[in-house]
């Protein structure tokens, strides 16, 4: 137990402020952002991030939001195990024939109002894989999509400013 | 090098053909009659090779019909046994009577080639979910990839148990947590696992059949999206498997570059993988710990190569960014960092009974059925079977840099998060060493066009284990077909036998510690 606490000490907090983003736009609209967080969803914005046929590589910096460094709770975001109290659906694609149905199925279970975000090249526009039997493109081409996050995949900063975006707009 | 060729040669007599049409010359090729298929596998079975792939390959553009492939894999050598099927009569022998591995890559093949393995127990469509067309086999030559599938009505035959008190939990393909889609039916009384069967394809992009579109040069950047997490490991597969079709000498410092990345990816995932393993048995601080590592990896690899995952930076030819003085000094200097932080929050793994109490004893994968099953890469080395291309088929540059990895025989969960302690240990090593010794030079060649009707083979050790690539050149030299096999088309038969008299609760520790790729396996 004291090595616990001593590596919990020693490691203190890890946690970074947003990187300064390059657009000025945003930098200028990320506060307001936060706030919009805390005014339009109580403080607190769900997440259901659904994998209707990524390469998982997105997963990964999906993951990584939640590391200590980025720590996305901080500003209210939590991801939940269920669509039915979801406030955003975090979308990676293209979205293969196989996951269509579920896709629009976990669609169908996030109540309104809701906002969907596609995640990468291929959630934005089928990326590599394009359109074919098997892939049927951007997460557009399925259900009604909010905003989009381009990257292959997108750095966890990218997906912030993306949520943050989405929010906003 | 040639006692498996040797061997069925013996068994086979004329029957067995050299096939001369495979590069490298290292790999070995026969090719039987169709009905000498399974004879050929009873007798490479019973000299203790193992099965490492089956696939099939449209050959009718040479006026062939179809080629089915067996690849078998024992101590050093790969051997590769080829059947010829015609168009006019679509079946081959099952292999699943000696191998029961062959089992879903047989049922793959038929559902997407169109070729009937007679004898296989199971016809139920793999990968094809039931509401696709009957025939629809999409790595035909004569499908169109283009066209849109209609949807027909179907029902997949699950397999039950029944009895009283027993019951059944669906689960997916949308998981709880941040992972890839695929369902588990599980059968169980009260908390006790009696049956879980995996069904996976819903990450199914048709990634086999749009290498067959794009030129050798663009697949590069689709093998490097088969599976996001072994980005390194797919690009190094497939430009190995294209090098080899074409010849193409690599330089040095290319190869020494490609273990480089090889490597990191290699730690980086496993540390990942421990602390989620961590965290799935409630033990929230190393999760944070080990990601808070990995993410610093994560950071020198975005500064230094351009990508937090390098995907891209291996390509045919060699390696796409090269490193500089600093750059060894940065990674030098993070070694250092990593190894005492590492060693630090595996004492606390070590030391925690309450971890220890959940991670052992569960989800035996046995050493029997992992050889049964040839199982590959870490789930092979934490259940007694000593497998690693870097040490039985060594690529450039492990024929030069010894690799030693650990084999633990408990097959646990414990033994398949110890086996990755021991290969950060060992990759931190193999890094530093790298980079001790670099070679001077270009970190590129031009790659070649292939001649046509030629096949390319490559295995690398990725992290998860083995990657097999078979490339085929077609009319023009243009790509036939490019066969994709990640470890994960194997090790996914061993979560099915591992979970067997575990409880319910207990199925994501046993699932995340083989953490197996969805996307490399459906592709």
């Amino acid at each position: 137990m004291i090595r616990i606490l001593k590596q919990i000490f020693r490691t203190g907090i890890v946690t970074e402020s947003l990187p300064p983003v390059s657009d000025p736009e945003l930098e200028k609209i990320g506060p307001q952002l936060e706030e919009a967080i805390k005014r339009r969803f109580r403080r607190s914005l769900a997440i259901r991030q659904v994998d209707a046929g990524s390469c998982n590589g997105c997963e990964l910096e999906i993951h990584a939001i939640n590391n200590p460094i980025y720590n996305c709770e901080r500003f209210g975001i939590h991801f939940t195990a269920s669509p039915r109290f979801a406030d955003m659906l975090l979308v990676t694609g293209p979205v293969s024939r196989n996951m269509e149905i579920a896709l629009r199925r976990t669609y169908n279970a996030t109540p309104p109002p809701k906002l969907v975000v596609a995640v990468g090249d291929c959630g934005c526009n089928g990326g590599i894989f394009g359109e074919s039997y098997a892939s049927l493109g951007g997460i557009d081409k399925v259900i009604p999509v909010n905003a989009c996050i381009p990257g292959c995949p997108p750095t966890p900063t990218a997906l912030l400013q993306g949520i943050l975006r989405a929010i906003g707009g | 090098m040639i006692r498996l060729k040797n061997l069925v040669m013996n068994v086979l007599g004329d029957d067995a053909k050299e096939d001369d049409s495979i590069a490298p010359s290292s790999v070995m090729s026969l090719i039987v009659p169709r009905k000498r298929f399974a004879e050929a596998a009873r007798a490479l079975k019973k000299d203790y090779a193992l099965l490492a792939g089956e696939w099939a390959a449209d050959e009718t553009a040479f006026n062939r019909g179809f080629g089915v492939y067996a690849c078998y894999r024992r101590e050093q050598e790969y051997l590769i046994v080829k059947t010829e099927v015609p168009v006019d009569d679509t079946t081959f022998p099952s292999l699943t009577k000696k191998f029961a591995a062959a089992y879903r890559f047989e049922r793959q093949i038929q559902s997407l080639m169109g070729l009937t393995p007679v004898g296989n127990p199971d016809d139920r469509p793999w990968i094809k979910h039931e509401d696709w067309p009957a025939d629809a086999w999409p790595l035909r030559k004569s499908f169109n990839a283009a066209r849109t599938m209609p949807r027909v009505p179907g029902e997949y035959r699950w397999i039950r148990a029944e009895g009283e008190g027993i019951y059944e939990v669906p689960v997916g393909p949308v998981h709880a947590g941040i992972i890839e889609p695929g369902h588990f039916r599980f059968q169980a009384m009260g908390e006790d696992v009696i049956n879980l069967e995996e069904k996976l394809g819903y990450v199914h992009k048709g990634i086999e059949k749009r290498f067959e579109s794009f030129s050798w040069q663009e697949a590069s950047r689709l093998a490097a999206r088969v599976s996001g997490d072994t980005t390194v490991g797919h690009s190094l597969a497939y430009a190995r498997s294209v090098e080899a079709l074409t010849g193409t000498i690599l330089p040095e410092r290319a190869q020494w570059l490609r273990a480089l990345f090889l490597e990191r990816e290699r730690i980086a995932n496993h540390l990942g993988d421990l602390g989620a393993i961590c965290n799935d048995v409630a033990f929230a601080i190393l999760l944070y710990q080990f990601h808070r590592l990995k993410e610093r990896l994560l950071r020198t690899n975005l500064t230094l190569f351009g990508h937090r995952f390098m995907m891209d930076q291996v390509v045919p030819g060699g390696a796409a960014v090269d490193i500089d003085a600093e750059g060894i000094k940065t990674i030098l200097a993070e070694m250092d960092w990593l190894a005492r932080e590492f060693e630090r929050l595996v004492i606390i793994y070590d030391e925690n009974p309450s971890v220890e109490d959940r991670v052992r004893d569960t989800g035996v994968l046995k050493p029997e059925q992992a050889r049964d099953l040839c199982v590959v890469g870490f789930v092979a080395r934490a259940s007694g079977l000593n497998l690693d291309c870097r040490i039985h088929h060594p690529f450039p540059p492990y024929d030069r840099i010894s690799v030693n990895v650990p084999v633990l025989i408990s097959g646990d969960v414990h033994a398949r998060a110890w086996v990755r302690v021991e290969e950060v240990r060992e990759s931190i090593r193999i890094i530093r060493e790298v980079l001790k010794t670099l070679p001077e030079g270009k970190i590129s060649e031009p790659v070649g066009a292939p001649v046509p009707d030629r096949s390319g083979f490559a295995a690398i050790e990725g992290w998860r284990g083995e990657i097999l690539y078979w490339v085929q050149s077609g009319p023009k030299g243009e790509i036939n077909r490019c066969m994709v096999r990640d470890p994960s088309s194997v090790n996914w038969l061993g979560l099915e036998q591992c979970i067997h008299g575990n409880i319910v609760p207990d199925f994501p520790v046993c699932n995340k510690s083989f953490n197996q790729s969805y996307s490399g396996n459906d592709l």
